[in-house]
C-alpha cells in the first residue's frame, strides 16, 4: 500500500518503441489550466446551469481526478473542453492547454486536436466500438486520421499500440471484432484508440465504472503505467472516492456545477474540510464497517441544476448551514494547497488543535481529524 | 450478529446442486456449444439472515439468482423454500409461492411502467394476489410507501421520470415487499445509484430487515457493499460456489485465491485517516463459462496452482465453522490475517477477531454438520 499517491511503481524495462511524444513537464507553466469555466444549457426557457465557475490546474505527467455524484457537471466540465457539446450549450471562462485557449476555439480548428493532444476514453467499451468493424481497422483508421502514413505502417504501429495496452494476443485481436472481447479487453482497445493520437491529456470519463473490480485494477494499473511511461496527463471522472484516493495526484470535488474542495489528494483525504465531501466520504461502504451497521446519510437529493438554491448549493442537505450560507462561498486556498468553498468547514476545531500540536512536533496538520465513523460523527463535526 | 446455522432459525431456502445451462446458437440459430452458468451450486439460508453472493461478471450470480425464484427453472437441482421443493410446483403453485420471494432490479426505471402512477405501481403486486377490496388496497399502498421513506400526499400521483433514481428504487422495493414476503432478491439493487442515495437506499433495506424480519438474498460485485448488509457471503466463480462463510470471518480470513484476489483489488481508504491502499490486480481474464478449465475452474489465474488442481475439482469442504472452501490448498489458515484485511485497517481485524473467530483456529474442521 502507499500512503503516497505519487509513490512511484517499479518501473518495468521497456521493450516497445515509445510514440515520440515529448514528455515531462512543458516549459511554460502547467499543461492544462481552467478558469471560471460555465457551462449553461437553455431549453424551452428552462435555463440550466451545469457548471458554474469551475477552476483547476493540471500539470504535465499528473493525474487529475474530477470527483462528483451525477448531475454535478463532471462529465460536461472536461467535455466542453473538447467542444464536445451540442450547440445548445453556452460556454464560457478559460481553458488554455499548453497556452492555447480551448473554449470558443473554432470547430476545424478543434478537430485537429482532439486525439492528437486530448483524447478521452468513456465508460461503456462497447458503445465506444463501431461492432462491425476489426479492432485493427479501428485503430489504423484512427492512426491514419492524426498521421501520413502508409496502411502497412499503420497497421505495425497498431499492434504495437495493442501491445503497449497489453492485450494478450495482439496480433490475433487485430483481426477480431469486438464483441469477441471481453469488456476489459475492449477498454484496452479504446484505450489504444486513444492513445493513436499521441495525446499529452487523457481524459477517463468513469472508464472503469462498467467493468469488474478485477479488471478495474488491471484497467487503473494501465492508465498509470502510461502516465508514468508516456508523460500523458490523466484527467479520470469518477465517482468513486477510494479509486480517485489510490490513483490521483489531485483531486476535485464537485457539487452542483461547483468545485467545492480541491487539493493533492494526499492533503484532501487526510483532512476533508467541506462537509460534502465528508459525507461522500461517510457513505461509502468500507470493509472496515460492522455487518448491519447503519451508514452515516445526509437527507434528500442533489439540487436541480435548472433551481439552484441561493448561496452555496449544499446549504438545504447540510447540518452546519447558517444565514451566512445564504451567501455563496468562493472556492479560495485556506490553507496551503487545499482549497475550500465553505464558511463552516467540518473539522475546524480538531484542526486547530493539531495545527497548535504541529507546530510544536513539526507534523503535517491533518491527522485523525476527519473520522467520519457512524451516524453521530458527522453530526459532531458540524454542529459548532 | 446473526451468523444463520447455529441458531436453530426457520431453514428458508435449500439449494442442492442446482445447474443451470444455456445453449449458445450459431449462424442460423443452430445449437452449438453450452455455457454453463451455475454448475452444481448448494447453500442453505436461514429465515432473517442476508446472504451476500459476490462474483465477477458471468460468474452466474444473478443466473443462480433467478434458478432461485424459479425464472427460469433450473436444468436440474432442488430448491427448497420453507420446506416444498419448488422444482415440483406446477405454474399456479409456483406463482403462489412466489408471494414469498420477491426481486429488486438494478435499474430503477426499467423495473417501473413508466406510464403508471406510483399508486397503481404499488398496489399492482397486491391487485395480483387479489387483495381486497380497493379501500384495502388503497390503505396498504399508502402504509407501503410511508414505509420506505415516501409521503403518498407528495408522490402518489407521480410518475416515474418524475422520480430520482433513488426514489424509484423505493418504488421498487414497496412493491417488492407489498405481500409481505420472506425472501428478497436484490440484484445490483443499490448498483446505479450514486454513493449519498446508495447509502439512503442500504439504510432503508436495513431498516426493513428489522421492521419486517425480512431475508436477502444480496448480489452485488461490490464486496464492501455487501459485506455491509450480510451475514454470510457467498462467492461465487465461473459458476460455482468457490468459498461461503460468515461474513466477518470471510472478509478478514478469505480462503480461496479468488476470494482473496478480489479483495486486493478493490482501493481501499481509511476515512479516518485518509490513508489509500492501492488495490492489486490480479492477472488475467476469466476463463470462458462455455469452455471451463478442467479441474478448479480458478487453476489458469490462480497463483498457488499445482498439478492436481488440473486433474481434480475441489470438492467444497468446511474448514471452519460455517466458513467453506472449494480449494485443495487454501490460504491462511490460523496465522494471522492475509494483507487484505489487516493492512490499512487495525480496527476491523480488532472489532471482527471479538466474535470467536479467533478461536475458531482451534476448532478446525468440525466436519459436516450440514446434510
Amino acid at each position: 500500500m502507499s500512503g503516497e499517491p505519487t509513490a512511484r511503481r517499479t518501473e518495468e524495462v521497456l521493450d516497445l518503441a515509445l510514440p515520440t511524444t515529448a514528455r515531462g513537464p512543458s516549459p511554460g507553466g502547467p499543461l492544462l489550466e481552467v478558469r471560471d469555466l460555465r457551462v449553461r444549457f437553455t431549453r424551452g426557457g428552462r435555463v440550466v446551469n451545469a457548471v458554474n465557475g469551475l477552476s483547476y490546474t493540471l500539470d504535465a505527467g499528473e493525474i487529475l481526478a474530477i470527483i462528483g455524484e451525477s448531475g454535478s457537471g463532471k462529465s460536461v466540465s472536461t467535455r466542453s473542453l473538447m467542444g464536445l457539446l451540442p450547440p445548445s450549450a453556452e460556454v464560457s471562462g478559460s481553458a488554455r492547454f499548453e497556452g492555447t485557449e480551448l473554449i470558443g476555439m473554432p470547430e476545424k480548428e478543434m478537430r485537429s486536436w482532439r486525439g492528437a493532444k486530448i483524447a478521452m476514453v468513456f465508460q461503456d467499451p462497447a458503445r465506444s466500438l463501431n461492432p462491425t468493424m476489426r479492432i485493427g481497422a479501428q485503430i489504423t483508421e484512427a492512426i491514419r486520421a492524426h498521421k501520413k502514413v502508409s496502411k502497412k505502417e499503420a497497421a505495425e504501429r497498431a499492434v504495437e499500440l495493442l501491445k503497449l495496452v497489453h492485450l494478450p494476443a495482439a496480433e490475433r485481436r487485430f483481426y477480431e471484432y469486438p464483441h469477441q472481447l471481453s469488456g476489459g479487453m475492449r477498454q484496452r482497445v479504446v484505450i489504444a484508440i486513444a492513445l493513436a493520437g499521441e495525446p499529452r491529456l487523457l481524459i477517463a470519463d468513469e472508464a472503469t465504472t462498467a467493468l469488474d473490480v478485477t479488471t478495474q485494477a488491471q484497467i487503473m494499473e494501465l492508465l498509470v503505467e502510461l502516465q508514468q511511461r508516456l508523460g500523458t496527463a490523466i484527467i479520470m471522472i469518477s465517482h468513486d472516492l477510494g479509486l480517485a484516493a489510490s490513483y490521483a495526484q489531485k483531486v476535485v470535488v464537485m457539487y452542483a456545477g461547483r468545485a467545492v474542495e480541491y487539493a493533492s489528494a494526499e492533503k484532501l483525504f487526510a483532512n476533508v474540510r467541506m462537509p460534502y465531501t465528508r459525507a461522500l466520504l461517510g457513505a461509502i461502504p468500507l470493509l472496515d464497517r460492522k455487518t448491519h451497521e447503519l451508514l452515516p446519510v445526509i437527507p434528500g437529493q442533489p439540487p436541480d441544476p435548472a433551481a439552484l438554491p441561493q448561496g452555496c448549493a449544499f446549504r438545504p442537505r447540510c447540518d452546519s448551514a447558517t444565514d451566512r450560507c445564504l451567501e455563496a462561498p468562493a472556492l479560495e486556498e485556506h490553507e496551503p494547497g487545499h482549497w475550500w468553498a465553505c464558511w463552516h468547514p467540518a473539522g475546524e476545531r480538531e484542526a486547530a488543535a493539531t495545527r497548535a500540536g504541529a507546530q510544536a512536533d513539526g507534523v503535517r496538520v491533518g491527522g485523525a481529524s476527519g473520522k467520519v465513523t457512524d451516524p453521530n460523527r458527522v453530526k459532531d463535526g458540524a454542529q459548532r | 450478529m446473526t451468523i444463520a446455522g447455529e441458531r436453530g432459525a426457520e431453514k428458508l431456502l435449500e439449494v442442492r446442486d442446482v445447474v443451470q445451462e444455456f445453449a449458445v446458437r450459431g449462424p442460423g440459430g443452430v445449437k452449438g456449444a453450452k455455457v454453463h452458468a451455475v454448475s452444481g451450486v448448494s447453500f442453505d439460508m436461514w429465515r432473517g439472515e442476508t446472504l451476500g453472493v459476490v462474483g465477477e461478471t458471468g460468474s452466474g450470480k444473478s443466473t443462480l439468482a433467478r434458478s432461485v425464484i424459479q425464472a427460469p427453472r433450473p436444468k436440474s437441482g432442488e430448491v427448497r423454500f420453507l420446506g416444498t421443493d419448488l422444482m415440483k410446483l406446477g405454474r399456479r403453485q409456483l406463482n403462489e409461492a412466489r408471494r414469498q420471494m420477491q426481486m429488486v432490479y438494478q435499474d430503477p426505471f426499467g423495473s417501473l411502467d413508466p406510464r403508471w402512477r406510483v399508486m397503481e405501481l404499488v398496489e399492482e403486486p397486491l391487485l395480483g394476489y387479489g387483495v381486497k377490496p380497493a379501500s384495502k388496497r388503497r390503505e396498504r399502498v399508502c402504509e407501503l410507501l410511508e414505509l420506505v421513506g415516501m409521503d403518498p400526499g407528495v408522490f402518489g400521483r407521480r410518475r416515474p421520470h418524475e422520480l430520482s433514481g433513488g426514489q424509484c428504487q423505493r418504488i421498487a422495493i414497496a412493491r417488492a415487499i407489498a405481500l409481505n414476503p420472506a425472501l428478497i432478491v436484490c440484484d445490483e439493487a443499490v448498483a446505479s445509484l450514486d454513493v449519498l442515495i446508495q447509502a439512503q437506499v442500504l439504510n432503508l433495506f436495513e431498516r426493513l430487515r428489522t421492521e419486517l424480519g425480512l431475508s436477502y438474498l444480496f448480489i452485488s460485485h461490490d464486496l464492501a457493499l455487501v459485506k455491509q448488509v450480510s451475514d454470510r457471503v457467498a462467492v461465487m466463480h465461473l459458476g460455482q460456489l468457490v468459498e461461503i462463510g460468515p461474513s466477518e470471518d470471510l472478509y478478514r480470513r478469505p480462503l480461496h485465491p479468488y476470494t482473496s484476489a478480489l479483495l486486493n483489488s478493490i482501493p481501499g481508504l481509511d476515512p479516518a485517516t485518509g490513508k489509500v491502499r492501492r488495490p492489486a490486480a490480479p492477472k488475467g481474464e476469466p476463463p470462458s463459462p462455455i469452455n471451463p478449465p478442467s479441474g478448479c475452474r480458478f487453476r489458469t489465474r490462480c497463483p498457488l496452482a499445482q498439478a492436481r488442481c488440473e486433474q481434480e475439482a475441489p470438492p467444497l469442504r468446511e474448514l471452519f465453522p460455517g466458513h467453506q472452501v472449494a480449494c485443495h490448498f487454501p490460504l491462511a489458515t490460523g496465522e494471522g490475517a492475509p494483507e487484505t484485511a489487516g493492512e490499512t485497517r487495525p480496527a476491523a481485524a480488532a472489532d471482527g477477531a471479538a466474535d470467536g473467530a479467533g478461536n475458531a483456529a482451534a476448532d478446525v474442521v468440525k466436519g459436516a454438520e450440514r446434510p
